[in-house]
């Protein structure tokens, strides 16, 4: 039998599932901005952020009247909660999706730097955690999670050697700094993403598991 | 557990050819308060009322096993059940003072056991009515037919009554199904702060109850118990997902 409260924490899951194929567009969007040099892409990222924003504000209202009216236990408690945190880290990727944009904008105003090579396959690994993880989410996929957890290592990897080479070119050629920091911007924008799916992939565990991971080594 | 109030060992219960519980363990733990919770008819009750041999009164029952208050037999032959409930209090789920005065009621107990010195008897009579949160409501009517009292008072008087002769453990049947939620919040309140002084062993039906006021939890289904642990683990993460349904309003 379905209950009532069921069909309530499948539409809260949905807001959710919405709010995340808005931020990982709005990551490949803003990225499109820089890669193709085109400010009207970036400037939707721009102008799209407030939908993230509403999102994750009315998942926070629907949990927390949920939480009030339906006194939730367990399974149904966890779910709850980890839906608002899994929301909190979605508007942040939303929020690193505007820094990209903004990046792009100004960077499109100048002759390009380099060929885009690395960027395009962080951006390529930080939106697939993002979209794996919430597949894990959704179908309690635990091994799934734990996967998007190691491979973080790859994204944090691509971004130390972008700092690297980056910084060679600053050193070459003081004229490329500006368009430089931009890029390790870019960069570090990217690595937070792939972050954000490992805060998520923890939650996804303990949604599941029960168990609280975080702020342990992987190994552990 | 160590030195457990309570150890309730492979106990089964029949009322006459009908078997209500299948092998139940569960120790009592000193100075926490115990819920058994599970839906109606899963023997929580039966348990409960088989710990001062309440059951007794009921013909054609039988109980195997053991049960232990503070290491002695509950049911070994020797035990005067009259005592053993002095060493268990219990209220029930609709309150029952005697048709006698407030005072009389609290005194009940402790004139039956002996006591007579009327500044002790008054002393002991304040002590428990402020332990159960009723004294400032009523030291002006100590006199007054406790039947004047409200449902809420009625329940507080009971369990001042039940304190008084000062019991090792105090089982509490459904204390609060009769009662509003403001007299219901005051008589969780108070099982909480009894807890520094007594052992609380409560059956509710409603599960924000025990997750409010218990440190353990038991589940029964069926008369067997499911599962049994720290209450907030009861609440946000059980072992067992008959349990986790139950919680979570999935079956029951």
């Amino acid at each position: 039998m379905e209950l009532h409260f069921d069909q309530e924490l499948t539409q809260a899951k949905d807001l959710l599932l919405r709010m995340s194929s808005l931020a990982e567009q709005a990551v490949v969007t803003a990225l499109k901005g820089l890669v193709q040099r085109d400010d009207a892409l970036a400037q939707s990222v721009l102008d799209g952020d407030s939908q993230l924003d509403n999102l994750q504000k009315e998942i926070d209202e629907r949990c927390v009247e949920l939480i009030a009216l339906r006194q939730p236990k367990a399974r149904d408690l966890r779910f709850l909660i980890v839906i608002m945190k899994i929301a909190a880290e979605l508007e942040r990727v939303g929020d690193q999706a505007v820094n990209i944009a903004h990046r792009a904008t100004a960077l499109n105003r100048e002759p390009q730097l380099k060929p885009f090579v690395d960027i395009p396959r962080m951006s390529d690994l930080s939106c697939g955690m993002i979209r794996t993880v919430l597949d894990a989410f959704v179908y309690g996929k635990i091994d799934v999670a734990r996967q998007v957890i190691r491979n973080d290592d790859e994204v944090d990897r691509l971004e130390t050697q972008m700092h690297r080479e980056l910084t060679s070119f600053m050193i070459e050629d003081p004229h490329t700094i500006t368009r430089a920091l931009s890029l390790i911007g870019v960069a570090h924008s990217l690595e937070r993403i792939g972050d954000h799916a490992v805060n998520i992939a923890e939650e996804v565990v303990y949604l599941y598991e029960g168990r609280d991971i975080r702020h342990q080594s992987p190994n552990a | 557990m160590d030195n457990p109030v309570i150890q309730i060992a492979d106990v089964n219960f029949w009322y006459g050819t009908k078997q209500a519980l299948f092998d139940v363990n569960v120790a009592i733990a000193p100075h926490q308060t115990t819920a058994f919770i599970g839906p109606s008819g899963c023997g929580k009750s039966t348990l409960l009322r088989c710990l001062n041999r309440m059951n007794d009164l009921i013909t054609g029952t039988r109980v195997t096993g053991r049960i232990a208050l503070n290491g002695d037999d509950v049911y070994a032959p020797e035990v005067d059940v009259i005592e053993l409930r002095k060493r268990v209090g219990m209220v029930f789920q609709k309150s029952n003072p005697f048709p006698k005065s407030i005072f009389d009621n609290v005194a009940y107990g402790l004139r039956i056991q002996g006591l007579t010195d009327k500044t002790e008897l008054e002393g002991r009579v304040m002590k428990s009515l402020k332990k159960a949160a009723l004294w400032d409501e009523v030291q002006d009517r100590l006199h007054d037919s406790a039947l004047m009292l409200s449902g809420g008072q009625q329940q507080r008087l009971c369990i001042a009554r039940a304190i008084a002769v000062e019991p090792e453990i105090i089982l509490m049947d459904e204390p609060c199904s009769a009662l509003d939620p403001t007299a219901t919040a005051k008589i969780e309140e108070l099982i909480q702060d009894l807890e520094t002084d007594y052992t609380i062993v409560i059956v509710t039906h409603n599960m924000q109850q025990a997750a409010r006021c218990s440190d353990y939890t038991a589940f029964f289904y069926l008369g067997r118990l499911v599962e049994f642990d720290a209450t907030n683990k009861i609440f946000t993460n059980p072992t067992n997902k008959q349990t986790e349904d139950y919680v979570t309003g999935r079956f029951g």
